[in-house]
């Protein structure tokens, strides 16, 4: 019936959380790497829709929404980060750049 | 209204209105001591003072030795109240502490011309510390106290102090804030004993000295609080920082250190050493007393070599505090209230001694004894002054100290007259580093370089003649103190509870 | 009888604290006037609280002499200490004893200060002057009225004190304050001494009154060690107060003092504390022959060695000095004998005739432009003959000319006394004291020799010296007084073997057995003969030939003399206080340094750790999402293993 049983969901969701985990760990890029974690939310969301649809459970759609909308809220505050580093004379991405907690001085 | 609270809380609030009043009327161009921050820590002192006065002259139903009690619910679900009773040691212990705050208020030089509110508000915050420390009978409620006269204190000495305060303020924070911590695990032992023997989670006082321990884990607990209270006194082997707290501090703390923070040691010692664990202080009894005796004479000799005045009396110090480690832990109720009278003495004495040493550096903007000299040519106010509780610090019979370190030696003796005897030498180098401050300080060749400086007014040699008539009482009177001032017994204690009693 | 006497003991009762009070409200006052009052006021203030208590003295000793002869006045003022084991209060008791010694005190101490009034009438420190010297003779009345060991204690306490404050008067002089704490110093270890006495005591019988203790100790209820220990402690207490072997270095020096400060203390009063001290308690010292027999013994030496150090110094006052440390070596000599009576008495004469001397050598030094050596000083009884005649008075009874001068009455008294020592050390051991009555005699001889080669040098010869001014009559009515009673105060007691009278034991000690009738007669001739053959051999060599013979104790009596001053113990005191910095020092840098090291190792390692766990939190994002990545993958791994 199901065109996908659970273990393939499980499977996808874990590559897909892998692909954004290495996304992460290796871009340098912040617009980049906010995307790596929008993957790897969706990953997540993925496992709970398919758990929602193995257990016929509507929660698992709901839980979806939310991490949606926080995935959402999230891009959008890391992106309004990013415009405001730039705002402040930053004009580089990378996300190594910034662990001083002295911005204005290294940037 | 129960006067117990009040007599905590008094002191802050006050300290946080004259930090208020300070902010409301930023100096005036006159930089007058006089400003209405400092009038209002008089009138939060004066406050104190009529409320202490009503616990002392109005005695309540129960005329047992508690004199008070409060308790309130703090943390119910881990047994922890606020809990106070005062009896006449906490009493009059408190009275000591007033007494020098008044001196510190008057007489201490005014180098907090600087944020004199933040001044006044530390100031004051410490009192309430240390009058919580003198009243609480939680456990808990105690180390909170414990740890919050500490805070104030530490902010006095790094903010306020001289030359080198940053150091001295860490020193000291590290010595007492560690060993606190001993304490507090100290007292959760005692708490999880008690829990486990009862099933009753509580940080009563009297309760818990119902605790029946093992006499090897009594003695464990007994040695965490000992390590608490032997950091604040203090005994020997852990006084290191007290040297550069006293010398570093600003006059007021050095007077708060010396005169009354001490005591809180001390204080401890009797209520949660000695009177909780009786038997293993019997036990360790020897050990304390042969410290004590270290102390008295290790304090005394280094006290020979010093050439910072402050420094010498605060080597003195612990020589003085010696005898009171020695009279706690002598076994017998004379050593006790010879320690209770050494303690309300020295905290006299010494406290002047500190008053008089800023003044000193006020004037002479140094506290090197080799470069201050003959000063009774210029000021024989103070230096008659300085003579006077100088002879008191070497221990002259009729003056407050001897009452206290001939009782202390006499219970040695009993206990030991070898140590007794070695003790009783402490008295020789005590006379002299006493007289070598005297020959160095008073009563020298006047330096050729000496400018004419301002002797003490009439009005602030008024307040040292109090204090020098007190002294004088407490050496040739001492017996209302010493009836006055002996802890309640703990058997005695559980009764006057109000708890099953109506209010 | 009893009514009146009733009455008269109530009064005495009244009159006895006040008898303390006012040397001590006129120290206050004085104090409290320095700089508002001049100098004559401060010194009628304190002339007047010395002399109320004089007559107070007068007649609270006349209350008591109408009572039975064993009889007291007792007044107890407060508790001082009550608690459980121990107890003391502050009291005051006027026995014969002590009433002895208020008379000397307070008599001797008014003429002193009525000199002193004269004498620092220019000084600008005269407040704390007559403050320190009415302070001290309150204190002194303390020690002297105290029936309870601690009071004594803390009236010697006092009396120490304001030595130190007179001693070290002119502190401009760094040499002065430090005699002072010398004094001091010395005083004190004596002091500590006393106060493990009275610990040992207190502890053997919860009490510190006299009258308890001394009956305790006849009980039996203290140990004989503890008697025999009890006892060693108060006489080295005594010891240090009287400036007797090992501690006679202090009074020497304590000459740098004003001159009526050295009569007030150093002569007449203060070192006299350990001889009335050990009066006092004669009746514990009688059952520790060991410790008497050490008493007698060490007096002994004092007085010969005072003698033979006086013999060797050119210092008009120091001469004076060590002359008292003999004369009290007499003292200690008489009260290891048990003849304390004698000892008492002789206390009395000598406060007499030491005052004397005292005053009438600070007038002359205070004329001869502040002179004191007394090589360069010469012919002064032209200049000055009153003083002569004074300083002659005083010197003769110092000598124990017979007959004419108290001294000899008192001295003949104790060397009957010694004479009749024995000392029962051990069962069947014993000594008798005809030895040290023998050091006695020689003692006579080199006193008269010593005090007589300073009359001659200083007032015989050519007059080579200038004297300015005049005495004035403050300083020369108490020089006339004291020279009465340098004369007339001895003849109330006449030696043992002679009839009457025997006034002096028989109103100190009416218990006592006099006269010795039974005793050969020729020691006291002996004792006669001594001090007269001295005067002789002075005369032979200084008087007649004064310019050949002048230095004439060469080097062995100057070594003698370094040696006492500064061998035993004042150098070694010095030294070890010395050391004791040094070490101090020491273990202060090896403390610091240690702890030192301590911190800064605990500083550098604290370091190296925060370094190592800064590198996990560096601020890199990624690293941090690399560390959580690991940190789960490790935990679903122990997860899923496990």
């Amino acid at each position: 019936m199901d065109p996908f049983s659970f273990n393939d969901t499980l499977l996808l969701a874990t590559i897909l959380f892998s692909v954004g985990l290495a996304g992460v760990l290796v871009r340098r890029n912040m617009v980049f790497m906010l995307m790596s974690l929008d993957i790897m939310l969706n990953a997540t969301a993925l496992v709970f829709v398919g758990a929602g649809a193995r257990w016929h459970d509507a929660t698992g759609q709901v839980m979806f929404l939310m991490i949606l909308a926080l995935a959402a809220v999230e891009t959008a505050v890391g992106l309004a980060i990013i415009l405001c580093l730039h705002a402040r004379g930053r004009p580089t991405l990378d996300a190594d750049g910034g662990n001083l907690l002295r911005g204005a001085e290294h940037g | 209204m129960n006067p117990l609270p009040v007599l905590v809380l008094l002191p802050v609030t006050g300290g946080g209105l004259a930090w208020l009043a300070a902010r409301i009327r930023p100096h005036s161009a006159r930089p007058s001591a006089r400003d209405a921050s400092w009038w209002t820590v008089l009138a939060t002192l004066i406050g104190e003072t009529l409320v202490l006065a009503m616990v002392t002259f109005h005695h309540t139903d129960h005329a047992g030795p508690w004199l008070e009690h409060f308790a309130a619910p703090w943390i119910p679900v881990m047994g922890i109240a606020f809990r106070l009773d005062i009896d006449g040691l906490s009493l009059s212990m408190i009275w000591l502490s007033l007494v020098l705050c008044f001196l510190c208020a008057f007489l201490a030089p005014r180098q907090d011309t600087t944020g004199a509110g933040t001044f006044h508000f530390l100031f004051l915050a410490t009192l309430t510390g240390i009058i919580g420390t003198f009243l609480a009978t939680d456990l808990f409620l105690f180390f909170f106290f414990w740890e919050l006269m500490l805070v104030p204190m530490f902010v006095l000495i790094a903010t306020w102090g001289h030359e080198d305060r940053q150091r001295a303020a860490m020193k000291f924070f590290m010595f007492t804030q560690g060993s606190g911590l001993v304490m507090l695990l100290s007292i959760l032992g005692l708490v999880m004993t008690h829990y486990r023997a009862t099933g009753v989670l509580t940080f009563d006082y009297f309760t818990l000295s119902r605790t029946p321990l093992s006499p090897a884990l009594s003695m464990l607990l007994m040695l965490g609080f000992f390590i608490a209270f032997a950091v604040k006194l203090p005994v020997v082997p852990v006084h290191v920082w007290l040297p550069d707290a006293h010398t570093q501090a600003p006059t007021a703390a050095s007077v708060l250190l010396a005169g009354i923070m001490l005591k809180t040691g001390g204080y401890g010692m009797i209520r949660f050493d000695v009177m909780l664990f009786p038997d293993a202080a019997s036990r360790f009894a020897p050990v304390a007393m042969a410290l004590g005796v270290v102390g008295i004479l290790y304090g005394a000799w280094m006290s020979c070599m010093q050439d910072d005045v402050k420094r010498l009396i605060a080597y003195g110090s612990i020589s003085h505090m010696g005898f009171v480690l020695s009279g706690i832990f002598g076994g017998s109720a004379m050593g006790m209230q010879g320690a209770i009278v050494q303690m309300l003495a020295h905290g006299l004495g010494t406290g002047a001694l500190f008053l008089i040493a800023g003044a000193i550096q006020d004037r002479m903007h140094t506290r090197d004894m080799r470069r201050i000299g003959g000063l009774w040519a210029v000021m024989p106010r103070l230096s008659g002054t300085g003579l006077f509780f100088a002879v008191a610090s070497l221990g002259m019979p009729g003056l407050g100290n001897f009452v206290g370190e001939f009782l202390v030696l006499l219970a040695i003796w009993h206990a030991s007259p070898i140590i007794a005897t070695l003790a009783a030498t402490g008295l020789i180098l005590a006379a002299i580093y006493a007289l070598r401050m005297v020959n160095r300080i008073f009563l020298a060749a006047p330096r050729a370089d000496l400018r004419p400086v301002r002797d003490f007014p009439a009005r602030q040699m008024a307040v040292f003649a109090c204090v020098m008539a007190f002294m004088i009482v407490l050496g040739l009177y001492p017996q209302p103190f010493m009836t006055f001032s002996t802890p309640a017994p703990l058997s005695v204690t559980a009764m006057p509870r109000p708890e099953g009693s109506a209010p | 009888m009893a009514a009146t006497f009733c009455g008269g003991r109530n009064m005495g009762e009244i009159l006895l604290p006040l008898l303390v009070l006012c040397p001590l409200a006129a120290s206050l006052i004085a104090f409290a006037c320095a700089g508002r009052v001049g100098a004559g006021g401060i010194g009628a203030i304190a002339c007047a609280g010395v002399g109320i208590s004089a007559v107070l003295g007068v007649v609270v000793s006349a209350i008591l002499l109408r009572g039975p002869a064993t009889g007291a006045l007792q007044v107890m003022l407060w508790p001082w200490m009550r608690v459980a084991g121990f107890s003391a209060d502050i009291a005051f008791m006027l026995d014969r004893i002590s009433m002895l010694m208020i008379l000397v005190v307070t008599i001797v101490g008014l003429l002193i200060h009525v000199y002193a009034a004269g004498y620092m009438r220019d000084d600008p420190g005269i407040a704390r002057f007559f403050g320190c010297m009415t302070l001290f003779v309150a204190a002194m009345l303390v020690l002297v009225l105290s029936p309870d060991l601690l009071c004594l204690f803390g009236g010697g306490g006092g009396v120490g004190l304001c030595s130190y404050l007179l001693i070290g008067f002119w502190y401009d002089d760094p040499a002065n304050t430090a005699a002072a704490r010398k004094a001091f110093y010395m005083t004190r270890m004596g002091d500590v001494a006393l106060l493990c006495a009275m610990l040992l005591l207190a502890g053997a019988t919860g009490s510190l009154r006299i009258g308890t203790v001394l009956a305790a100790v006849a009980n039996g209820q203290v140990s004989p060690t503890g008697v025999n220990m009890a006892a060693f402690f108060i006489l080295v207490g005594a010891l240090a107060k009287s400036a007797q072997i090992p501690f006679q270095a202090w009074l020497p020096d304590a000459m740098a003092g004003p001159t009526p400060t050295s009569a007030l203390i150093h002569a007449a009063t203060m070192v006299t504390a350990g001889v009335y001290l050990i009066a006092r308690l004669h009746g514990l010292f009688a059952m520790a022959v060991p410790v008497m027999a050490l008493m007698a013994v060490l007096g002994a030496l004092t007085l010969l060695m005072g003698a033979c150090v006086a013999l060797a110094q050119s210092d008009l006052k120091r001469i004076l000095a060590w002359s008292t440390i003999s004369q009290l070596g007499y003292m200690f000599l008489a009260l290891g004998c048990g003849a304390w009576q004698a000892a008492l008495f002789h206390l009395m004469t000598h406060a007499f005739f030491k005052a004397l001397l005292f005053l009438s050598a600070g007038a002359v030094i205070m004329r001869a432009r502040h002179e004191q050596d007394i090589f360069r000083l010469g012919g002064l009884r032209h200049a000055m003959p009153g003083l002569t005649a004074a300083f002659v008075t005083g010197a003769s009874a110092l000598a124990g000319l017979p007959l004419v001068t108290a001294g000899f009455y008192s001295k003949e008294m104790i060397l009957s006394g010694v004479w009749r020592a024995h000392f029962d050390l051990t069962h069947g051991w014993g000594a008798g004291g005809h030895p040290l009555w023998g050091i006695g005699l020689l003692g006579a001889f080199l006193t008269a020799l010593y005090i007589f080669r300073c009359i001659f040098i200083v007032f015989c010869g050519k007059a080579d010296t200038v004297a300015t001014g005049r005495t004035s009559r403050l300083m020369s009515i108490p020089l006339g007084c004291l020279c009465v009673l340098s004369v007339c105060g001895g003849m109330i007691e006449m030696p043992a073997p002679l009839p009457r009278p025997h006034l002096f034991s028989a109103f100190i000690d009416p218990a006592s057995l006099l006269p010795h009738v039974d005793e050969p007669f020729w020691p006291v001739l002996a004792g006669a003969a001594a001090p007269l053959a001295g005067v002789w051999a002075a005369w032979v060599v200084w008087g007649r030939s004064a310019s050949v013979m002048r230095d004439m104790p060469g080097r062995p009596m100057r070594l003698l003399a370094w040696l006492a001053q500064h061998a035993i113990p004042g150098r070694a005191i010095m030294g070890t206080g010395r050391m004791t910095q040094a070490t101090s020092t020491l273990i202060f840098r090896a403390r610091t340094g240690f702890l030192d090291m301590l911190g800064v190792w605990a500083g550098r390692s604290a370091g190296w750790a925060g370094r190592l766990l800064e590198r996990l939190h560096d601020g890199r994002m990624r690293r941090y999402a690399a560390w959580i990545a690991g940190g789960l993958c490790a935990g679903l791994a122990l997860a899923v293993l496990s």
